[in-house]
């Protein structure tokens, strides 16, 4: 197999791998939020269900949770899964797992806003939906930037996870070719395509809080 | 005419009683100082009057329209919209200005006249501009709040409060998280509301202010108001606790 070619299967696998990135955050940012309110809900059924559900998806292996996700409909129920369905499984692990860690880091920036914000928009009339997106919402996401970053840079590497049920992504495919042309070769290949694919998201990541360094 | 009524108002945090059957009222274009020791619920009286607390019991009454009414000595609080129209009738200062920090010095000012009020952007903005002028913050108006001192911070927070046209204005210690020096900036624009005979609630440890800017000046201690009087008598009080304080301070 010719350079070029290995270059162009992991071209078509790190495809693959800013597919599931995007997907991922596409789901687990806004999914994040319900959490992350059921995390502070005052109905304490809800509180306790979406506690569990963050300790679990934050204290066991997402490589196991994702093999949960792909296998368990056919173990548990006896569903027969299609080859699709290892896509989906992918996009459904990820999202799930990544919405529990942006739900904590949402709570504790809701929670480290100053009471005094509140007080004054109630005292400027503002209904409760204003104040939480124009007074809010605004503040903490600048709060949680820093903290988002760092998952969302994770979130590059966990992609590679997906080869623990052999989706064809980037790691999968540089694995492959590597047994079959016994050479460390096209694992260093990714490991260079995953660094600059983190460099790019890292750039895009201060971007966005220098957009949001206008005030202090 | 009176703006504001307190009848017998009883508020307790988890068994501590902090207001214990406080009564008071407030004439128009009167101003009214609070002083009394740390501790003695002078806040707490004014978060109850402006309703960021909800009183265990009393009347709280503006303009004689009932904020909440005591049934069988429990405060039973109106509905949600005459709430709404009773919260328009006053303002408040707080003693750490909470501006939005990611507001601009005129979008602080004009953004809940343009969303809550329904002003056109240009009304606001012009009444923002005018009452910028009035305060000598009229090349503030692009700057973020991070960027003044804490006594422009406090003027553009008073600002923000007059531009919603309030009856009653309530400030909890204006000046009591600046320097020296700013705190004069804001207690000469204080002074010049008073003269304007704005209706005014102002907690405060700054005795002198309190002798010049009252009508009145309440003595609050453990949850009651042990004397009223106007400055000249509270200052030379027959009291011997409330010389002593107020001696203390000034
Ligand atoms: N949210 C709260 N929860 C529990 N206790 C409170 C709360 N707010 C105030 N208190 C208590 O109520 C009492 C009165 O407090 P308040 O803040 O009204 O006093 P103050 O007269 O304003 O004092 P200072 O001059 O220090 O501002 C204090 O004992 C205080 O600890
Ligand atoms: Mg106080």
């Amino acid at each position: 197999m010719s350079f070029g070619t290995i270059l162009f299967q992991l071209s078509k696998g790190l495809l693959v791998s800013v597919e599931i990135f995007v997907l991922t955050l596409v789901f687990s940012l806004p999914l994040g939020f319900i959490v992350a309110f059921g995390r502070m809900s005052k109905n304490p059924i809800i509180r306790t269900i979406t506690k569990v559900y963050i300790s679990i998806m934050r204290g066991t292996p997402l490589m196991l949770q994702l093999l949960v996700v792909y296998f368990g409909p056919n173990l548990l129920f006896g569903i027969r899964i299609g080859e699709n369905y290892r896509f989906i499984a992918v996009i459904i692990a990820f999202s799930i797992n990544y919405a529990a860690y942006f739900a904590e880091i949402y709570r504790s920036g809701i929670e480290s806003m100053p009471v005094g914000q509140y007080e004054a928009a109630k005292m400027l009339g503002y209904n409760k939906a204003q104040t939480f997106f124009l007074i809010i919402l605004p503040q903490v996401i600048k709060r949680i930037l820093p903290s988002v970053t760092n998952e969302i840079i994770t979130l590059v590497k966990d992609t590679s996870l997906s080869f623990a049920i052999a989706q064809a992504e980037m790691f999968t495919t540089a694995k492959q070719i590597s047994a079959a042309q016994t050479s460390i070769m096209p694992l260093m290949a990714a490991g260079v395509f995953y660094y600059i694919f983190n460099a790019i998201v890292a750039w895009g990541m201060e971007r966005v809080e220098k957009a949001f360094s206008y005030y202090r | 005419m009176k703006l504001l009524e307190m009848n017998h108002v009883q508020k307790t945090f988890d068994d501590l009683e902090v207001i214990k059957d406080i009564s008071l009222s407030v004439e128009k274009g009167e101003v009214v100082s609070v002083i009394g020791p740390s501790g003695s619920g002078k806040s707490t009286l004014l978060r109850c009057a402006v309703m960021l607390e909800k009183m265990e019991s009393g009347d709280l009454i503006y303009e004689g329209r009932y904020a909440a009414r005591d049934v069988n000595g429990k405060s039973a609080y109106a509905d949600k919209n005459e709430l709404k129209e009773i919260r328009g009738i006053f303002g408040l200062v707080f003693q750490n200005f909470n501006l939005f920090p990611h507001y601009s010095v005129l979008k602080n000012i004009t953004d809940s006249l343009i969303k809550v009020d329904k002003l056109s952007k240009k009304e606001a903005n012009e009444r923002a501009m005018e009452l910028l002028k009035q305060l000598g913050l009229e090349d503030k108006a692009d700057a973020y709040p991070y960027q003044l001192s804490g006594g422009q911070q406090q003027r553009v927070s008073i600002a923000r409060a007059l531009a919603k046209n309030p009856d009653i204005l309530f400030f909890d210690e204006p000046t009591s998280a600046l320097d020296p020096e700013l705190t004069v900036e804001v207690l000469k624009v204080i002074k010049e509301l008073a003269a304007k005979h704005m209706t005014m609630i102002i907690v405060t440890h700054e005795m002198q202010f309190a002798r010049e800017v009252s009508d009145r000046i309440i003595f609050m201690e453990d949850g009651v108001i042990k004397g009223q009087g106007t400055p000249e008598e509270m200052f030379n009080s027959e009291d011997s606790r409330i010389r002593e304080f107020i001696g203390k301070l000034s």
